[in-house]
């Protein structure tokens, strides 16, 4: 008896888990997307719910904070085929992956078009996997080269400007650290990224079926074994991460630092003293007479294979990334658009002094390898780079193409 | 029960039927049993021969043993599985010690016995997770109390043989109490008299404990050991919240789980959960020929 009264509870219980959520007929969207403080993407998906006129309801679910519970959270729901997410918020190293395995809609015809409209071409390439459109850029972001005024009144164009001039400060005691991203962690592979890519250079081949590397990889080696081993470098190097280099620029030990917009306002509310002098340029440049490539960050929208309602969904990522919410995500969010007109916006320009720089360096970035296998690719460049200080450069990249090697092909263990 | 019943068919008849209700009953326990674990365990050694990538699905095939020779000839395997055998060896050293000295505690206190054998088993009560972040965040510069007491500067997490017995401690204080408990049951077994006649006999008190005690738990103590160390050896949610597996901290399972959850690589995974339950498998039966540890309640042969 007993153990009928608990079968038909638990058959209710499963019934109600069953239950699609569509609150009145209208299907909900599940957009699954990293945590945002602001509220400008909640704001996005309210907006975009009322504009629907009722065919559907965009629910933001919130993804851990780090990127690889993000991921994880994502690919093993995936894995399971679960239909309850539309919408993916994808970091712009995953699509590859994603559509590799099947778990992403190709965006088509009249779809594709659209999310193609106006959006800034390198976002986009973020996107593609082997010709095909697999998401819609979302936000973007890159990297700017930041100093102090008061210390060196013309920026560095290039690395070994940037370094000569560190230890030129150094000899005269003043503050002298190039800030930058050392620790063991995707940030270590963003920096490798950026300098390969200036050099001329590319760890995986076009079609990303080998590694390239070759000379431009021993150059970039070279220079961050270069950086380490001069007075240019912070004590905690191969410790620090973006949050790190801004806390050490914001305490007046660094004349310089390589880190995204977001440490702007935060110098502004730490350190106003400080910030009258806290100017930016261009990410230097590895060669003279080559403009630098700095890596591209963001996050592209994509669709689940197993969304119930993929054409809604397409629709409404669509309008998730519409001018109007782009516009939101960067004034209240700091997020940088994919949209190429929003740069011209006057309440834009306003909000980012360094639009121009940001815009210039977007126009020219560079992504990183496009591989399924990605995580595993830069879990050997950072592994085998981490210390900076130990790098040596030729057989550093020996051991990196080794093992990205093995990762293509799905045999070598990550640790 | 014998095969054949000694007289009449009648009765064979009724130890049929008893044979059979008895399989009737314990069936729904084997098919679980056969269901949560014989099925799991089958899968993944299934997929061990297998490449198998969730991000290359059309790549699938069988490869035999490829990805055994993969993970036994990686220095990552072997990295983690030194740092596994570093941790379980000394952590369950260290709560053997510290285990029995709890038990002796709680074994001879005449006052508040039961408020004392609560508060001793407190932190075993706590979710290990939720007690890691503690420790973390303990351990952290400018957030913990424990780091305050570091000299400036420095990140106990951040570098390897720190981590490692910061990770070596939170297991400890975690799991002591488990230990206490088992040889806490074993002091049990320890008759008042034989103590008494021993003391007659002007033993002292550690002539007591070693030639008497020790001899008469050592089933409990084989236990707990086995227990402890099976455990141990399977440590997971300690270093993963601690350290993540950074900075060369990482255990065999921080290893399997990152093939499969991070690199997605089944086949690979799954060889290093296959490897690892190998490893506990021989940890348990070294402990059982070599030591002739029961399960908990068997007789004991003398």
């Amino acid at each position: 008896m007993r153990a009928v009264v608990a079968l038909t509870l638990l058959a209710g219980t499963l019934a109600a888990c069953g239950d699609d959520g569509d609150s009145g007929g209208r299907p909900t969207i599940n957009w699954y997307n990293f945590p945002e403080d602001s509220g400008a993407l909640q704001k996005a998906a309210d907006r975009c719910s009322q504009a629907s006129g009722g065919r559907y309801r965009i629910v933001y679910n919130k993804l851990p904070r780090a990127a690889d519970g993000q991921r994880q959270q994502m690919v093993r729901r995936l894995a399971a085929e679960d239909d309850s997410l539309d919408i993916l918020g994808l970091d712009v190293t995953w699509a590859a992956e994603f559509a590799e395995a099947g778990w992403i809609r190709e965006w088509t015809g009249e779809m594709k078009r659209q999310a193609m409209e106006g959006t800034l071409r390198v976002p986009i390439q973020t996107a593609t996997w082997k010709g095909k459109l697999y998401a819609v850029p979302y936000n973007t972001n890159t990297q700017l080269l930041w100093y102090r005024k008061d210390l060196v009144p013309d920026p560095p164009k290039t690395w070994a400007e940037m370094l000569d001039k560190a230890r030129e400060l150094a000899r005269q005691r003043k503050p002298h650290y190039v800030e930058i991203q050392g620790a063991q962690y995707e940030g270590l592979t963003v920096w490798f990224n950026t300098l390969i890519n200036s050099a001329g250079g590319s760890i995986l081949n076009a079609s990303a079926t080998e590694p390239s590397l070759g000379a431009p990889a021993v150059r970039a080696a070279s220079i961050m074994r270069e950086l380490a081993k001069s007075p240019a470098a912070d004590p905690s190097l191969p410790n620090q991460m973006e949050d790190a280099n801004r806390l050490a620029m914001e305490a007046g030990v660094a004349a310089f630092q390589l880190n995204y917009p977001f440490v702007y306002p935060s110098m502004k509310a730490n350190n106003p003293q400080l910030f009258k002098n806290f100017a930016w340029a261009p990410y230097p440049r590895v060669d003279e007479d080559r403009p630098a490539r700095p890596t591209i960050g963001g996050i592209d929208l994509a669709v689940s294979a197993y969304s119930r309602h993929p054409d809604l969904a397409f629709e409404a990522a669509l309008c998730l990334r519409n001018r109007e919410n782009q516009l939101t995500a960067a004034l209240e969010g700091g997020l940088p658009p994919t949209l190429r007109a929003l740069y011209d916006e006057p309440a834009f320009q306003k909000e980012y002094p360094f639009h121009r720089e940001v815009l210039a360096a977007l126009q020219s970035a560079s992504v990183r390898p496009r591989t399924p296998a990605y995580q595993n690719v830069s879990i050997a460049v950072s592994h085998t780079l981490s210390p900076p200080s130990e790098i040596d450069p030729e057989s550093s990249v020996d051991t990196i193409r080794d093992q990205i090697d093995k990762a293509l092909r799905s045999e070598g263990v990550i640790p | 029960m014998t095969d054949r019943p000694p007289r009449g068919n009648a009765l064979s008849e009724g130890a049929r039927q008893e044979r059979r209700l008895g399989w009737l009953l314990c069936a729904p326990a084997v098919i679980v049993m056969l269901a949560v674990t014989a099925y799991p365990i089958g899968y993944a050694v299934y997929l061990s021969l297998q490449r198998y990538d969730l991000r290359f699905p059309g790549r699938a095939e069988f490869v035999g043993l490829d990805n055994y020779g993969a993970v036994l000839s990686s220095p990552f395997w072997w990295d983690a599985f030194w740092v596994t055998l570093f941790i379980t060896g000394v952590s369950v050293a260290i709560e053997l010690v510290l285990g029995m000295g709890l038990a002796l505690v709680m074994h001879r206190t005449l006052f508040w016995r039961g408020t004392i054998r609560t508060a001793v088993l407190i932190p075993y009560g706590i979710v290990t997770v939720v007690a890691a972040f503690s420790w973390q965040y303990a351990w952290t510069p400018d957030l913990g109390y424990l780091a305050e007491l570091l000299p400036e500067g420095d990140a106990p997490l951040t570098e390897q043989w720190p981590a490692l017995w910061l990770i070596v401690l939170a297991e400890v204080w975690k799991t002591t109490p488990f230990m206490a408990l088992l040889l806490l049951a074993g002091l049990a077994l320890v008759p008042d008299e034989t103590l008494k006649a021993a003391m007659v006999d002007g033993a002292t008190a550690w002539q007591r404990f070693v030639r008497i005690m020790l001899p008469l738990m050592k089933p409990a103590i084989l236990v707990a050991l086995l227990f402890r160390t099976l455990d141990a050896f399977r440590i997971f949610d300690n270093i993963y919240i601690l350290t993540a597996g950074a900075q060369d901290t990482g255990s065999v399972s921080i290893l399997g789980y990152d093939n499969l959850f991070t690199a997605l690589n089944l086949g690979i995974g799954s060889a290093i959960s296959v490897l690892i339950f190998i490893c506990v498998g021989i940890i348990a039966f070294t402990f059982v020929k070599l030591f002739g540890a029961a399960a908990p309640g068997a007789e004991v042969k003398r």
